[in-house]
């Protein structure tokens, strides 16, 4: 076993010992994380996906801050329970404008992929304030701090800017609107020309609109969340999707 | 004039900190940059009673540094006992959900703090103690750089806590699991963790050993990756440069085997790396008896520290992430094991000749049972990344027994072990204030992991059965919500298991105060004289 003699030269040199750990410790990484930047199919080619608006992007912040992806995952895998269960499997391109992903790793709660669409603002404003009065067996906790803390939504526009910087496709035009776009996504019967100008993708204006928390007053951070729980998986047109063979 | 440079030093901090929240971009960034200023006010007046403005009363600088070990050792049993507190107040949260409490103690914010507490507060403080004890005896040599250099990593780490728990209760999150603290959190680790490197390399340089001893690679191989997951899997571009927010540098797929790259090896260096340096000077040390094969160790320290990092994927199986790279984090995933159980059976052969200390020493039983608990669940984790199984455990809470079995059982049988040996050593005792008392503290935690990780291996292949059952005309079964109400009785199991742990938790604070006050429990010894091996 000469070759494990020769390691005593390592344990010797402690710049050997620690840059051939170095090396030894990048290859997986290197293997595995860089071609996903490279590889042409890593996202899928889809119609109708397109940057958060504000008030959305407001929101998931908001579910980012509360934590909400301990227990909820946003990831449908294919299988038969999950599909029938949740909707269509999610794909790599539903999460490309997502800084951080929320996949999630833990399903104490349902998975959310595809909750958009799928209960009223109503029901959404009543089971986040009290989940147990709508589903009795849900351990999920209140939160209805949110209907009565305003929105800070102000300087979204440094918001939009900073996604800008790591790749997100906004407009100079969507950076400029971002208040009158908060304004009219979250006011029943808003003039909304502007917002539909500028967030519809390929043909599709797929914006969830009105007074999400059942307050005209003014717009809360039930407003922001509810807006984004609207929206989640409803963006990709489905009709024109093919799914590749392998990747 | 000790301590006035120092004092100087966090008196500015506290200002640049009061500096920042009167001209933050945001109100949680006041809030912090308030509780940052806080804190290092505190310091700052704790170090300024320090200064002796005539005292020439030189410290002796020729012997080892252990004045940071012996507080080290004190805040990890703090910090264990909070962490496993935690636990069981999120555990209480999830089995009776009235337990949250809007909007700070919500279980989405107290949930990270459970995990930093335990992983980073509890597992990183004995990791940095450890390797300071270690690294001085297996070298012959003070810590490098000067004592200040070392209390700036000690307490640098400390404040990176600090900022991490308030922040969570806060809402100040990246979002992305075990790497939840905010971009000038980030910044501010990588800075102490740099000097951590430099700390520790200095010693290695200046060792009187010709040979670096194996405790000592794994600490740097530790040490260096760390550096290397934190930076990368933390590359983000923040809003503005005095308030909480940034966004990830990467999106969707990529974002997330960055950051499960960084997550499984937080697991693997942090946790597993680390620890395994801390048992290859440990355990030979309590049983008295050299390491069993240093052949062993060099293929297992290799191949453990190329294999563990490909592994990250099996976090991802059957999601939006390319089947290749699924396919390769399960093949090393499952290729991992062997390297593990080489560390295994490093460690439990080096009580060849010695195995009669397991009836008699319960700290070696501590040290053999974190090493039975490693080996079970480095056994469990590649067959959960075969993708087969995966489609069952993954979402459920089968994951989160599993990682309490490495973390109760492995991480916190091996670091309590250290602890009961470091105590009477530096503080100079003849021995520990009592025995038995370790012996009901490993009985108590061997019994809640015991009852943690069945209780959650029930739940979770129940739910994963109960999201997949189909009735005789092809209709789903059962509800969410009816795996949820499922799920009450084994929630209420767990949080008894978790009281069990931090029972065992604070038995062992109690002997260790008592210990270093020098007391000495009027007790039966262990064994009896006439069960003495014949050797």
């Amino acid at each position: 076993m000469s070759i494990l003699d020769k390691h005593k030269i390592l344990e010797k040199n402690v710049s050997l010992l620690l840059v051939g750990s170095l090396v030894v410790v990048s290859i997986g990484g290197l293997v595995e994380i860089a071609p996903l930047f490279y590889f042409q199919n890593t996202i899928e080619k889809v119609e109708g996906m397109r940057p958060y608006t504000p008030l959305e992007l407001a929101g998931r912040n908001i579910y980012i801050r509360e934590g909400c992806y301990a227990c909820h995952s946003q990831m449908i895998r294919p299988f038969r329970d999950e599909v029938e269960r949740y909707g269509q499997y999610s794909l790599a391109a539903e999460s490309m404008y997502d800084h951080p992903f929320q996949w999630g790793s833990k399903r104490t709660g349902p998975d959310l992929a595809r909750v958009g669409g799928r209960y009223s603002n109503e029901w959404q404003v009543k089971h986040l304030t009290d989940p147990r009065s709508l589903v009795p067996e849900s351990i999920m906790p209140k939160y209805g701090f949110l209907s009565k803390t305003k929105l800070d939504f102000e300087n979204y526009g440094a918001h939009l800017r900073a996604n800008q910087l790591v790749g997100v496709p906004y407009s100079a035009a969507q950076v400029e609107n971002v208040i009158a776009d908060v304004v009219a996504q979250a006011t029943t019967d808003a003039d909304i020309s502007g917002l539909e100008e500028r967030y519809t993708y390929d043909g599709r204006f797929s914006v969830p609109l009105g007074d999400f928390d059942g307050n005209p007053d003014e717009i809360t951070e039930m407003d922001a969340m509810v807006a984004y729980l609207q929206m989640l998986g409803t963006l990709v047109d489905f009709s024109t999707y093919v799914p590749a063979e392998s990747r | 004039m000790r301590h006035l440079s120092g004092t100087i030093i966090l008196g500015i901090g506290t200002l640049l900190a009061v500096l920042g929240a009167a001209f933050a971009a945001d109100p949680l960034f006041r809030a912090h940059a308030l509780i940052l200023a806080l804190t290092l006010g505190i310091a700052t007046i704790v170090m300024a009673r320090l200064v002796q403005v005539n005292g020439n009363k030189e410290v002796d600088k020729s012997g080892y540094m252990d004045e940071p070990i012996r507080i080290g050792v004190i805040l990890t049993i703090f910090w264990g006992v909070i962490g496993f507190l935690q636990g069981v107040l999120i555990a209480t949260a999830l089995a009776w959900p009235e337990f949250n409490l809007e909007p700070w103690f919500n279980l989405g914010r107290m949930r990270p703090v459970h995990t930093s507490a335990v992983v980073f507060a509890f597992g990183g403080t004995a990791l940095l103690t450890t390797s300071f004890y270690v690294v001085q005896r297996t070298c012959r040599a003070r810590l490098w750089g000067g004592d200040g250099l070392t209390w700036f990593v000690f307490w640098g780490y400390q404040l990176f806590i600090v900022m991490a728990a308030t922040g969570y209760l806060l809402g100040i999150t990246q979002g992305r699991e075990y790497a939840e603290p905010e971009w000038y959190v980030d910044i501010w680790l990588t800075i102490v963790w740099v000097a951590y490197l430099v700390v520790f390399m200095g010693t290695l340089v200046k060792r009187k050993e010709k040979h670096i001893y194996v405790a000592n690679w794994f600490y740097l191989a530790f040490i260096v990756t760390i550096a290397m997951l934190h930076v990368v899997n933390n590359l983000a571009v923040p809003v503005s440069f005095l308030g909480i927010k940034s966004y990830s540098l990467f999106a969707g797929v990529q974002d997330a085997m960055t950051q499960w790259w960084y997550g499984h090896n937080a697991v693997g260096f942090f946790l597993t790396a680390g620890f395994l340096g801390m048992m290859y000077y440990f355990l030979p040390k309590q049983a008295q008896r050299p390491v069993y094969s240093y052949r062993l160790s060099i293929i297992h320290f290799w191949s453990l520290i190329f294999l563990y990092i490909w592994a990250g994927p099996h976090h991802l199986h059957y999601t939006a992430l390319p089947d290749w790279t699924q396919t390769l984090g399960m093949a090393f995933s499952i290729m991992l094991w062997m390297p593990s159980w080489g560390g295994m059976i490093n460690g439990l052969m080096t009580l060849s000749g010695a195995w009669d200390k397991i009836r008699t020493d319960p700290i070696i039983r501590m040290m053999v049972m974190s090493l039975a608990f490693y080996g079970m669940s480095t056994f469990e984790g590649p067959v959960m990344a075969i993708k087969a199984v995966n489609s069952l455990s993954h979402y459920t809470d089968w994951t989160i027994g599993h990682v309490h079995s490495g973390a109760l059982g492995w991480v916190g049988m091996i670091t309590f072990g250290a602890i009961y040996f470091l105590v009477p050593r530096l503080w100079g005792r003849k021995q520990l204030y009592s025995l038995r008392l370790v012996n009901w503290h490993f009985w108590l935690a061997t019994l809640g992991i015991v009852i943690y990780v069945s209780a959650l291996w029930v739940a979770g292949i129940t739910q994963g059965l109960m999201w997949k059952t189909y009735d005789s005309q092809g209709f789903l079964v059962y509800s969410f919500a009816e795996s949820v109400a499922a799920l009450y009785p084994y929630y209420v199991l767990r949080m008894i298991a978790g009281l069990l742990y931090l029972t065992g938790g604070t038995i062992m604070a109690w002997n260790v105060y008592k210990t270093i006050r020098g007391d000495v429990r009027n007790e039966k010894p262990m064994a009896s004289p006439a069960a003495q091996p014949a050797e």
